[in-house]
């Protein structure tokens, strides 16, 4: 059985891999533009200052997203993470 | 320039996702043979140089960098239209070899339109650093594309390119066709079909793509079909239909199935020995990242941020003190050398009205030209991504993005920016309300023209305290535009934020042309600014100042005690009483020009507001400097100078005159920096907001800031009074 957690739970350098994206309208357009489609590999690796927003790693780029905005993401953790 | 006599043979677009090196390689294409415009009616950049090739003269056009090609922005809707409408040759598509996949999904969307692509595979030194190896052949030939590798900055490969696009052996537009799925693809062909079977501006767009725009619900085709309402009617039902079928059976709509299969696509093809990863080299972390490990820690990452805000703001104060005083001079040189001319009105019009006017301003701009250096160097470098990061999270409680930290800094968020172009790069802001927000606040910044007022009072009322009172009045600038922008998208431009989804750029060291030319761009537009509207403004200023005469019933007094004291000079030989003479003698001719201010214009508009502003403890004087200030920030010190008799050479005495002068107390100069900080944008501003939003919004921005600096300078003062300031 995966593990499926939503983005915005990911701690700094989890990796993991794109399950849904529930976003809509614009949004959901610019999260897939950005190359945030169901089956791309993702590292958390930073967040800001004030935890929010998060940075991820993906297709050899960085991307920063509001944690509202990684609500709409949930991720597949490989089974190491289980613990 | 180009050579006109040559016939330009063809045009080949630029284009690709931001920060893909795609301004490098125009640069490096075109050299200073470019020019910066605006496409009509909109206010996205227009860039455009031209280059010689053995065949004749090709025009390169720079399309704005973007992700993609929707109509949820500005910049794709220009990049798309100008492929679709203006049909160039072809397009080099200028990809970042180091995330080679994202970078693919534009240039499908580009083979979909059916245009001859051109693939510039750049930074592939950066790609072989990291231990990968891109096979440019095989990807040439599984995507059907001439495919050339490039280095922009060290300007390899990039004559290859523009060759490649010339002959490129695709003469005609052929759009591909990628399959969009079981689910999409049968609708797509009945729509194309139907869509062919009327013909429905088959000659402008390729059917199968304005029947996947359809589906993907870009409204901006939807709107096209309204022309033909029969087919209007059916193709929406069509596409409601297949709507509601992925909505039950896959969750999902179409719009988001076509972008999962073009990454589908493009992963298949990436797949098939395109991308190489040396395992040796694997695992070793990205420069960047290690970079950012430090720059956006979470708490050295601020404290940093801070120290570079500062050493900018340092450096650039340091360092432009020099050409500053150079350019001060050469001013001064023409002033004297002016004031040959007999004396007379036209000397009065050139020395203090053109040569003053305008010298103050171009005073500023080798402090400006290095402010925006650094500022440059710090987007140029990827360092203001970061800064919009970590700001974000601080700004989206005011109802702002990230992102809006550029426009204000450029405004002078650090001392010495300028509005103008502050205002002009709120446009890389993609949501209108928070674009809206920036742009209004930013103004509220210490600007380069706001600083020699500060600098003046400073010295008056807090002589040892120079640097804390510039530092202060930052701090309530910064405090002013986020108050006010959350009272703004609270108020009258309320609406939800946009999408913060953004890239951080891999960390480059900047190229010292793109630096140059990104920096003159913004310098130019200032000193435009003082050719042309200072210049009007100052010649305007100074009628008002001048004119109507004071009568001669009125002068006839004092100059005939000055020609009695003159008299009496002539022939007195002691020599103290000479002096007490000659100081009583200019006092009077200060007296004359106090009067003769008194009785112009200018003088008279300054005392019919002076019941009001005395609530603020601005008197006459000061009202025409601020009234002046409507128009320039530059003109205030000036004015302020003249109204208190004074000439320019005088300005060090001047501080310490309105320091004693009784009218003047540290009340009313903390009130009048609160006021000049926060008043009315220059008129030059005003025209920009006005581009970038509306005549609406200009007007409103020069009424609202003026008010909301009058409530607090008022009660800055009145407080102020109260306390025994």
């Amino acid at each position: 059985m995966p593990t499926i957690v939503n983005l915005r739970e990911m701690r700094v350098d989890q990796h993991g891999i794109i399950r849904t994206i529930g976003a809509q309208g614009e949004l959901g357009r610019r999260i897939r533009d950005m190359g945030l489609v169901p089956g791309t590999e993702i590292t958390v690796i930073g967040r800001a200052p004030l935890k929010d927003p998060v940075a991820l790693r993906l297709k050899g780029f960085t991307l920063t997203l509001r944690n509202s905005e990684a609500d709409f993401i949930t991720v597949e953790l490989p089974d190491a993470e289980l613990v | 320039m180009p050579n006109l006599s040559e016939p330009v043979i063809a045009t080949i677009a630029l284009a690709g996702n931001p920060n893909a090196g795609k301004t490098t390689l125009f640069n490096s294409l075109t050299g200073s043979r470019q020019h910066v415009g605006n496409y009509p009616g909109i206010t996205v950049e227009k860039k455009e140089g031209y280059v010689d090739t053995p065949h004749g003269l090709t025009r390169v056009v720079d399309l704005p960098g973007t992700y993609s090609l929707t109509a949820y922005s500005q910049e794709e809707l220009v990049a798309r239209n100008f492929l679709i409408h203006e049909r160039p040759q072809g397009v080099i598509n200028v990809l970042d070899a180091t995330s080679l996949e994202r970078n693919l999904y534009l240039t499908v969307q580009f083979l979909e339109i059916g245009i001859p692509v051109t693939v510039a595979l750049n930074m592939v030194d950066a790609l072989e650093a990291k231990g990968m190896r891109i096979d440019s052949d095989r990807l040439a030939s599984l995507m059907n594309v001439p495919v050339v590798r490039t280095v922009a900055r060290s300007d390899k490969g990039v004559r290859e390119a523009l060759d490649a696009a010339m002959n490129h052996p695709q003469k005609a537009w052929q759009p591909l066709h990628i399959s969009y799925g079981p689910d999409l693809d049968p609708v797509l062909k009945e729509m194309t079909d139907l869509i062919e079977a009327r013909d429905f501006l088959t000659q402008t767009y390729p059917p199968r793509w304005l029947a996947l725009k359809f589906l993907e619900n870009d409204l901006v085709v939807r709107q096209l079909f309204e022309a033909d309402s029969e087919l209007h009617r059916n193709m929406r039902d069509m596409a409601d239909n297949v709507a509601r079928h992925c909505e039950k059976t896959l969750k999902t709509q179409p719009e988001f199935i076509v972008a999962d299969y073009r990454y589908g696509y493009i992963s298949s093809i990436l797949r098939q020995g395109v991308l190489t990863i040396q395992p040796d080299l694997q695992g070793r972390a990205d420069l960047s990242d290690k970079i950012d490990s430090v720059l956006t820690h979470q708490l050295a990452g601020p404290i940093i941020m801070l120290g570079i805000l500062y050493g900018l703001f340092s450096v650039t104060f340091a360092i432009g003190q020099v050409p500053m005083g150079w350019v001060e001079s050469f001013f001064e040189w023409l002033s004297s050398l002016a004031m040959q001319m007999p004396p007379g009105l036209t000397r009065s019009l050139v020395v203090d009205g053109i040569i003053a006017g305008v010298g103050g301003v171009l005073g500023f701009v080798p402090l400006i030209l290095i402010m925006f250096l650094g500022i440059t160097f710090l987007e140029d470098s990827g360092y203001m991504a970061r800064m919009a990061y970590m700001l974000d999270r601080v700004f989206r409680i005011f109802g702002l993005h990230g992102s809006s930290v550029v426009p204000f800094i450029i405004s002078g968020g650090i001392p010495g920016g300028c509005a103008v172009p502050g205002v002009m790069a709120a446009r890389t802001l993609r949501s209108p309300k928070e674009k809206l927000a920036t742009l209004l606040t930013a103004p509220f910044m210490v600007c380069g023209a706001k600083v020699p007022v500060f600098i003046l009072l400073a010295a008056a009322f807090f002589p040892e305290h120079g640097a804390r009172v510039m530092f202060l009045i930052t701090l309530v600038g910064w405090a002013a535009a986020l108050v006010v922008a959350k009272m703004l998208r609270s108020s009258v431009i309320r609406g939800p934020s946009t999408p913060f989804v953004m890239e951080l750029p891999p960390y480059r060291m900047p190229t010292t042309m793109g630096m140059i030319l990104h920096t003159w761009e913004r310098g130019w537009q200032y000193i435009k600014k003082a050719g042309t509207v200072i210049l009007a403004i100052s010649v305007l200023i100074w009628a008002m100042m001048t004119f109507p005469a004071l009568s001669p019933e009125a002068a006839a007094p004092i100059e005939s005690q000055i020609q009695t004291l003159e008299r009496r000079l002539a022939t007195e030989p002691i020599e103290e009483i000479r002096l007490a003479l000659q100081n009583d003698i200019s006092e009077l001719n200060l007296h004359i020009k106090e009067e003769t201010l008194a009785n112009s214009l200018a003088g008279r508009l300054g005392r019919a507001i002076e019941p009001v502003t005395a609530w603020a403890g601005f008197d006459w004087r000061t009202n025409i400097a601020l009234v002046g200030g409507i128009a320039a920030k530059e003109v205030i010190v000036s004015t302020l100078a003249t109204a208190h008799a004074l000439s320019d050479a005088e300005a060090q005495a001047f501080s310490a005159r309105i320091a004693s002068a009784p009218s003047w107390n540290t009340s009313v100069a903390v009130s009048l920096m609160i006021f000049v900080l926060l008043y009315s944008p220059c008129f030059v501003t005003v025209v920009a907001i006005a581009r970038e939003a509306s005549w609406g919004w200009a007007v409103f921005s020069v009424v609202f800031n003026t008010g909301f600096a009058f409530v607090l300078a008022v009660a800055t003062y009145q407080l102020g009074m109260r306390m025994g300031w």
